[in-house]
């Protein structure tokens, strides 16, 4: 161990030296305004939508703009985080889907967990509420 | 002008000399003791000209071994504090029964068993654990800070102003009467009026950000500052469990942050997120609360569970039985804990499949824990087992935990829930996997990796000691309690009628009495072994003949930890080392690039106590003030560039110099 000393401080530096994200790609102007273009495009037709009152039901508004507003979040994730399987050696992705998973079953549950505590309540109005003892 | 009501409310809020308890006996007593005390110690500082060092070597610094050292003494002034809501329970209920009040009135008992449950978990239990990863991670990773060692510092700093604001409600105001989730929609501004609320909302805030960033900071150690050749399956478990509890942190408390500030609103902005009515939903809080509050169980758990892998395979002289299955037991804990919250709230009215789902993954997550236990034991088999200190707890702990298990699959059947939901049942059955688990697992910590702290061992006699008091007082003070809740008495009530269930609670505040002397031996144990230390010195750094990296060290390890990074060929890297017949290297230092202490993270945190003091009682314009001095020494800060400095070698080769003359006399004697 001892004779093998200083290369090991050379490892220690190329393992902590300051190299910031090395393998994250700092993005080139063409996918900054590609990423900036879309943005607007995904901004833009949601208030279109409202504003023009283009459709009829408002269920179908509200979805659609969900949508978009997915699209807008991967947008974000892929032209301004520069996210990609390889960045950072995979980690990068890793945290990602564990955080979709996550975010998922905290939604999902709570949404049928919700779901199901006021199916098996005793329904209720709200006046009926107001004059709960 | 004094006198004009308006101009009091725009200066004070609803601050008055009324918020100040002078008329309760019981915190008027407390009250002086804690100046006396604080007196005293002012004193003694002041009087060995302390307050430099305090200030360079203490407060400012950004080492994560002090970080880590600072975090363990909140930990144990929380826990004297919240010991002591407990054994005031303890008397109460043990007094209180067929006429007689007791000597806690309701309001006050509401407000101890309130904070006795928000102090335990988020300023004993969390500080505890988190300063044990701050302290050991980077030396079992052969690394030589964190990897934002500021952000170490600030985080450790908004734990203590959490702390403080906390501690605050007891001389000013009141505090929280609730019980520790707070909720809606008793604490809704309704039902709950007064300041409690605010400053447990504020004191959990504040934490709230240290934990999440302490978090962040300790997943990007773990991930990116590894000694070379040190890969994943190479980690120790303890680090392994480390990774998981924040990542767990950093998933998790967002959840927390987001919910207390929807009650916030609730409260401050009158919103209706969790009234009763206009459309709010209390339901959707608890349901929120456990969400975080599940895996948060595991954040505690799964370090003690990291700390006992350490313990059994060092004190076995033997390989950890199974690394890989321990690794994906808790890979896999840390997953299903996310899918269990329901079981918190069986009994909210969700219909059979709900519950079936959440009673069944309840069971599941008892297979991972069980295959530890086995692992455990398995190591321990045919080891030449060492019955050191550590090792007693880990055994208590193998015991204790089991018991405690095995009530938590008896209430994760729905069935059972809805007879044991609420009562002492369940207070006996968390106690036992918090005490028997998280606290006895903390207290094993310490004893195995003091030594490496401070450079010498705890004195084993008063270490004995506090185990055995620990223990038996345990199960003295929570069997009872398992049987009063099968009897139906539920928690949280500081009266009884019925004059027969009285023996247990006897029983019970004489287990307290005993784990109070299990504590006090803790303390003598620290006093005791700190005037012998000369006699309990460790000069070898490694005492207990260890196996992973931060025995390789000197102790306590000088301030760069590792003068050459080491390089890792083996799990148990150190083990590995010694019987290749490792030689420390002796020539050939290089500067060492260290980060400088800075007073940012002293002075936030101070200022955030401010901050949530004005929240707290509406005062309106010293908000708006330390919020805006927040931000401004913020921004500041990042335009300060003399961040960082070099170890000169020489510096360095004094230190392994003076290092390789002391182990060369203990080699001689």
């Amino acid at each position: 161990m001892s004779t093998h000393a200083p290369s090991h401080e050379d490892a220690f530096q190329a393992h902590h030296g300051h190299s910031h994200g090395q393998d994250a790609g700092h993005g080139t102007l063409k996918s900054y305004v590609t990423g900036f273009v879309l943005s607007v495009i995904l901004t833009a037709i949601p208030f279109w939508l409202v504003m023009a009152d283009v459709l009829d039901s408002a269920l179908l508004t509200a979805a659609i703009i969900m949508a978009l507003g997915a699209v807008q979040i991967v947008v974000h994730m892929v032209f301004f985080l520069h996210m990609n399987t390889r960045s950072e050696g995979g980690w990068t992705m890793m945290a990602l889907i564990f955080t979709i998973l996550l975010v998922a079953i905290a939604l999902s549950g709570s949404l049928w967990v919700m779901h199901h505590l006021n199916t098996n309540m005793m329904p209720m109005s709200p006046e009926m509420m107001k004059n709960m003892p | 002008m004094f006198s004009d009501p308006d101009f009091l409310k725009l200066i004070f809020g609803r601050l008055t000399l009324d918020a100040i308890p002078y008329h309760e006996p019981i915190l008027v007593v407390t009250f002086l003791a804690v100046v006396l005390g604080g007196i005293a110690l002012i004193g003694l500082i002041t009087y060995y000209r302390f307050w430099g060092t305090l200030w360079r070597d203490w407060l400012t610094s950004v080492d994560h071994k002090k970080i880590g050292i600072m975090y363990i003494i909140l930990a144990l002034v929380m826990l004297l504090r919240g010991f002591s809501d407990a054994i005031m329970m303890r008397l109460q209920q043990a007094m209180a029964f067929g006429g007689s009040e007791g000597y806690l009135p309701p309001h006050h008992y509401d407000q101890v068993f309130t904070a006795h449950g928000v102090i335990m978990i988020f300023f004993m239990a969390m500080p505890f654990v988190t300063g044990l990863m701050n302290f050991v991670v980077p030396l079992q990773i052969g690394a030589r800070d964190v990897s934002f060692p500021f952000l170490n510092n600030f985080s450790f700093w908004m734990t203590t102003a959490g702390a403080i604001i906390i501690m605050l409600s007891l001389f000013v105001g009141e505090f929280a009467r609730t019980g520790w989730l707070a909720y809606p929609p008793l604490s809704g501004a309704d039902y709950s009026p007064g300041v409690g609320v605010d400053y447990y909302i504020w004191g959990l805030q504040i934490a709230g950000i240290g934990t999440t960033l302490s978090g962040i900071n300790l997943i990007a150690t773990i991930v990116k500052m590894r000694a070379p050749g040190m890969t994943m399956m190479k980690m120790p478990v303890f680090t392994w469990t480390s990774l998981c509890t924040n990542v767990l942190i950093v998933a998790t408390f967002p959840v927390l942050t987001a919910t207390l500030a929807l009650l916030t609103l609730d409260r401050y902005a009158g919103t209706n997120f969790f009234t009763n009515d206009l459309g709010g939903n209390p339901m959707m809080y608890v349901n929120l609360i456990w969400i975080w509050g599940h895996p948060e169980v595991y954040i505690l758990i799964l370090p003690a569970f990291g700390i006992f892998s350490e313990v059994v395979a060092t004190f076995c002289g033997k390989r950890l039985f199974g690394y890989a299955s321990m690794v994906y037991a808790t890979v896999v804990i840390t997953i299903l804990s996310y899918i269990v919250w329901l079981h918190h709230f069986f009994t909210m009215g969700s219909g059979a499949s709900v519950n079936a789902f959440f009673g069944i993954t309840t069971m599941i997550i008892s297979i991972p824990t069980g295959a530890k236990m086995f692992n455990w034991l398995f190591t321990m088999y045919r080891g030449r087992i060492r019955f050191e200190v550590p090792m007693l707890w880990t055994i208590g702990f193998m015991v204790t935990f089991v018991l405690g298990g095995m009530t938590g699959v008896l209430l994760a059947v729905p069935p059972a829930d809805f007879v044991l939901h609420n009562s002492l049942f369940l207070i006996a059955h968390f106690h036992n996997v918090i005490i028997g688990g998280v606290v006895f697992g903390l207290m094993a910590g310490v004893v195995y990796w003091f030594p490496k702290a401070f450079g010498f061992r705890l004195d084993p006699f008063w270490g004995k000691m506090s185990f055995w008091f620990w223990l038996t007082g345990f199960y003295f003070a929570f069997m009872p309690l398992y049987v009063l809740g099968l009897m139906g008495v539920t928690r949280r009530v500081s009266q009884f009628e019925d004059s027969s269930l009285q023996i247990w609670f006897v029983i019970a505040a004489f287990g307290a009495f005993l784990i109070a002397l299990g504590i006090l031996s803790m303390l003598i144990q620290l006093v005791v072994s700190f005037v012998r230390r000369e006699e309990l010195r460790d000069i070898t750094g490694d005492p207990w003949d260890g196996r992973t990296l931060e025995w390789s060290t000197a102790s306590p390890p000088p301030d760069y930890n590792f003068a050459f990074t080491p390089l890792v060929h083996d799990q148990d890297s150190w083990w590995d080392m010694k019987k290749r017949g490792h030689s420390r290297p002796l020539a050939g230092f290089k500067p060492i690039h260290m980060p400088k202490n800075t007073g940012t993270g002293v002075i936030l945190g101070a200022i955030s106590v401010v901050f949530a003091f004005a929240m707290v009682w509406y005062i309106w314009w010293l908000a708006i003030l330390s919020f805006v001095a927040m931000v401004v020494i913020a921004i500041g800060h990042t335009f300060n560039y003399d961040r960082d400095f070099h170890i000169p070698a020489n510096v360095v080769a004094d230190t392994e110099g003076k290092r390789t003359e002391v182990l060369a006399v203990e080699v001689q004697a």
